[in-house]
């Protein structure tokens, strides 16, 4: 009997702590339903950050909060916004990319920030494919990383471009993430099909099967547990990632980068912001898009997101201009097309690639 | 009178819980992917079902999930016995340490299992993938048929073997037939988690081995093509029907429990405590890797990663780090989360449990308390993204406006937690014999009175169990806390996510080290729990 009093006890201090929890909750919920001051709501993807005090300047500036919602990678966050059409989740996005801009066309409000000038033309989309709608905000690459220590060790000239990756010279050496569950896979597979086009990407892709491509699931298990760099535990020397990720490889500044990028294999992803149609606070949603414009942010970008800032005339980080290379001639794809042709290609891919 | 209207009240508000939280969300969602137009679109089932590529995914789904649920049993059965049936000094912490792997965050171990297979034939195969599932689940089997096993009298036995029964027989036909019930609740369990295996199938499969699970996370996530996900997820309620059906033939019989301390080890035990060693020594393999390489730099052996898990990781050239909360910080959060999930998760699973051990005198009463139960296990077999879909779409007024509430983590936590609280204790109630409740009430006990004195005492020891059975789910949930958890108040398991995510020197390892963390700590609470359990034991027997 004893020990079911004392199992009751605890029981019922639990149950006082989950109604503590779900009565803060309710505060926080009440702040955020005040009407005055106006806070918005910013949903964003899973890597978003900004340094400290970069949206407080916002909230000094306006007299507006923001609060940050992210709602799993760019995919989800798209997808999200487009369940919830009828009670949106947020006032302004910022993160939905390249390849999921069509798809967000509808639930976004027509507004482009007037902040943008002609430098930043190349970054906008076509008017009928959201042009109207996403502002740009900043932009990546996805690239074949190469661990210069694997090349170096076994006197083999590093690849350079994506036809060398199908090369015997390069067999069992790269590793992929498949385009059907990763962000930077599916990245990768339209970098090859910019590169070869319709009618030539899948004997590429036929080529590097032949040649031992290995294929992960994601990201994590491609780079950390297959690739041979420095922080990895694989043996392979090709990984496809992202152009910023040697940057996050060097311990040492004044030594040689271990890791470097193929700036022939990159694909080009935009990061856009807009306002999410429905919002109750129009006006004050459209301040923040623009602010995510300002140099305060776009200065910000590269060191807390690594990613380019679309503005032009931003002065990159001194540690961001050494360590980062600058992808001269990215592959790229309108984002009409890969919504059109994306389940299509990645059926034909997996076809070829994970039999 | 009093009786009848608590039991009507308690049912009426497990009902209101399940449809409120999870058939009501997954509802909506199901009904947008079949019903695009207000109408039921049925030709997408027969249309989805169709595909070979589905069928296909269907049968490897069930293959991989009866294989890992066997195998599971079969090494399972040993470790139970030793740890509930046999007395000896560590017992309390070796129960512990078996849940360990159920609280591992799928990313990190499979990476270490990938790390571990590399270069041998187990490399990408399908066998990797059973490998892990058992290693995840064994410990349910352990302790849903160890604390069942726990409360058997062993006099029973003794008798046989008295009689002149060799073990292996006293076994097959007194033990064997008593612990059925519980096996075949482990078996429900083991069999629901493996379906729905996600992270480790894709880690350890690459895109190849595709199952229902993840072909819904592609679908839904990808592709937003609901109609064919709302198909799968038929498939996967389909799952849990027949899966429960088939145990239902499983029913426990009335009986007196006796529960024991256990006796001191013989030399008859030495074969059954060899493989349950064999075992220990297969599940601490990946285990000691995490803590190996929590504990390597690229100079040899450190501490750092351990030191750093104070801060928040660490950033490209010393921009923003990989972190918005410090690992130590997100334990906190996920410590929170779990105890109000697990209290969630009791309440319901102890109410559930005393309601479905009662056999209704009506036809319409059975059949209700039946779909009760199928009802409350559907969260074990439906997916985690669709319920994370659902909720957006479904929870989105008031009162029921929660879509950024943290309260949703601990319901989520204590949907999946409740059936295996119910599994545990189920078999306990249906064990008790009616009998002693008539007698009790005969002698003019009141039904509360019944339920404190008999029920609730004999399923109290048991319930420890569930509760560390719960905790361990909670603390270790993944899928439907990273759908709901915002960045400011992420759990452990999300936060370790996020660190073998990002690209830079010592993440993977500062991930490594978090988790190896949230072991210890599980292990920690669930070793106190133990203790507490023992001593109840021992003062009464």
């Amino acid at each position: 009997m004893e020990s079911s009093i004392r199992s009751l006890r605890s029981a019922a201090a639990a149950a006082i702590a989950f109604c503590l929890a779900a009565s803060l909750a309710a505060c926080a919920d009440s702040r955020e339903e005040a009407p005055a001051p106006a806070s918005l709501v910013l949903v964003t993807h899973d890597s978003f950050a900004l340094g400290d005090g970069v949206l407080a300047a916002f909230t000094a500036e306006t007299g507006i909060a923001v609060d940050v919602q992210a709602l799993g990678d760019a995919g989800a966050l798209v997808n999200k916004l487009v369940l919830t059409q009828d009670s949106p989740l947020g006032d302004v996005v910022f993160g939905v990319d390249t390849t999921f801009a069509s798809r967000a066309i509808p639930v976004l409000e027509p507004y482009v920030s007037g902040a943008l000038t002609e430098a930043e033309a190349p970054f906008l989309l076509p008017a009928d494919q959201g042009g109207d709608r996403l502002t740009p905000i900043d932009s990546g690459d996805v690239c074949v990383n190469v661990d210069h220590a694997w090349f170096a060790e076994h006197g083999v000239p590093e690849p350079v471009t994506l036809a060398d990756l199908a090369e015997p010279a390069y067999r069992d050496l790269l590793v992929v993430e498949s385009a059907g569950t990763s962000s930077p896979g599916l990245s990768f597979l339209l970098a090859t099909i910019a590169a070869f086009g319709e009618d030539g990407w899948q004997d590429y892709w036929r080529a590097l099967v032949a040649n031992g491509v290995k294929i992960d699931a994601g990201w994590t298990d491609a780079y950390y547990a297959s690739f041979s760099g420095p922080s990895s535990e694989g043996d392979r020397p090709l990984v496809v990632s992202y152009s910023s990720s040697p940057a996050a490889e060097v311990v040492d500044a004044s030594a040689p980068a271990p890791t470097g990028v193929l700036t022939e294999t990159c694909f080009r992803q935009t990061e856009f912001a807009g306002v999410i149609a429905g919002t109750r606070y129009p006006a004050e949603a459209r301040l923040l898009v623009d602010y995510l414009l300002s140099p305060a942010v776009q200065a910000d970008i590269p060191g807390s997101m690594y990613v380019y800032p679309v503005v032009q005339s931003t002065v990159l980080p001194e540690t961001w201009a050494a360590a980062a290379v600058t992808i001269e001639d990215p592959y790229e794809i309108d984002p009409a097309q890969i919504d059109e042709n994306r389940e299509r290609w990645i059926q034909e891919w997996s076809a070829i690639a994970v039999p | 009178m009093t009786g009848r209207w608590a039991v009507w009240a308690g049912a009426a508000a497990l009902a209101g819980f399940l449809v409120v939280f999870f058939l009501w969300p997954i509802g909506e969602i199901l009904w947008r992917g079949l019903a695009p137009d207000g109408l039921p679109d049925l030709g997408a089932v027969g249309e989805v079902l169709g595909r070979p590529r589905t069928l296909r995914i269907i049968g490897l789904t069930l293959a991989q999930a009866a294989i890992a649920t066997i195998a599971c049993l079969v090494l399972g059965m040993p470790a139970a016995y030793v740890l509930y049936r046999l007395r000896f000094r560590g017992r309390a912490a070796l129960r512990a340490l078996a849940l360990v792997p159920f609280v591992l965050p799928t990313v990190v171990v499979g990476v270490a299992f990938k790390v571990l297979f590399a270069g041998t034939p187990l490399d990408g195969t399908w066998l990797a993938i059973i490998l892990a599932l058992v290693f995840f689940n064994v410990a349910v089997v352990t302790r849903t048929v160890g604390t069942a096993w726990e409360e058997l009298d062993p006099s029973i036995e003794e008798a046989a073997a008295d009689l002149g029964a060799s073990p292996a027989r006293g076994f097959l036909s007194v033990t064997l037939p008593r612990l059925w019930p519980s096996i075949a609740s482990a078996a429900i369990i083991v069999f629901l988690f493996c379906s729905t295996a996600f992270g480790v199938v894709l880690v350890l499969g690459g895109t190849r081995y595709g199952t229902v699970e993840t072909e819904i996370w592609t679908l839904t996530t990808q592709y937003l093509d609901l109609r064919s996900a709302s198909v799968l997820s038929l498939v996967q309620v389909v799952f849990v029907i027949a899966v429960l059906w088939v145990a239902s033939r499983a029913r426990s019989r009335p009986e007196l429990r006796t529960p024991s301390p256990g006796r001191p080890v013989r030399l008859a035990d030495v074969p059954l405590i060899a493989a349950s060693v064999l075992v220990a020594v297969l599940l601490a393999i990946p285990v000691v890797s995490l803590v190996v390489r929590s504990l390597r730099g690229p100079d040899g052996w450190t501490g750092e990663h351990w030191a750093a898990l104070t801060g928040v990781g660490s950033g490209v050239g010393g921009g923003a780090p990989a972190l918005s909360v410090s690992p130590l910080t997100a334990l906190g959060h996920s410590l929170g989360f779990a105890l109000a999930g697990t209290a969630l998760a009791m309440l319901v699973g102890l109410g559930a449990s005393i309601l479905l051990s009662r056999r209704p005198a009506s036809p319409r009463g059975r059949r209700a308390l039946a779909a009760l139960e199928g009802g409350l296990m559907l969260p074990l077999g439906v997916s985690a993204v669709v319920l994370g879909f659902g909720y957006l779409v479904a929870l989105d007024t008031p009162p029921f406006d929660l879509r950024s509430s943290p309260a949703l983590v601990p319901i989520a936590q204590a949907l999946v937690a409740a059936p295996l609280v119910i599994r545990v204790l189920l078999p306990v109630l249906r064990g008790v014999d009616p009998l002693l409740r008539d007698a009790a009430a005969d002698l003019g006990a009141s039904p509360g009175r019944v339920l404190a004195t008999i029920d609730l005492r004999l399923a109290a020891r048991p319930a420890v169990a569930a509760a560390g059975l719960a905790f361990a789910v909670c603390l270790g949930e993944f899928g439907a806390t990273a759908f709901l958890s915002r960045p400011d108040w992420a759990t452990l398991p999300v936060v370790i996510e996020r660190l073998a995510g990002h690209p830079g020197a010592g993440n993977l390892a500062m991930a490594n080290a978090a988790a190896v963390l949230l072991a210890l700590v599980t292990a920690a609470a669930l070793a106190a729990g133990e203790l507490a359990r023992g001593r109840g034991v021992s003062s009464r027997g």
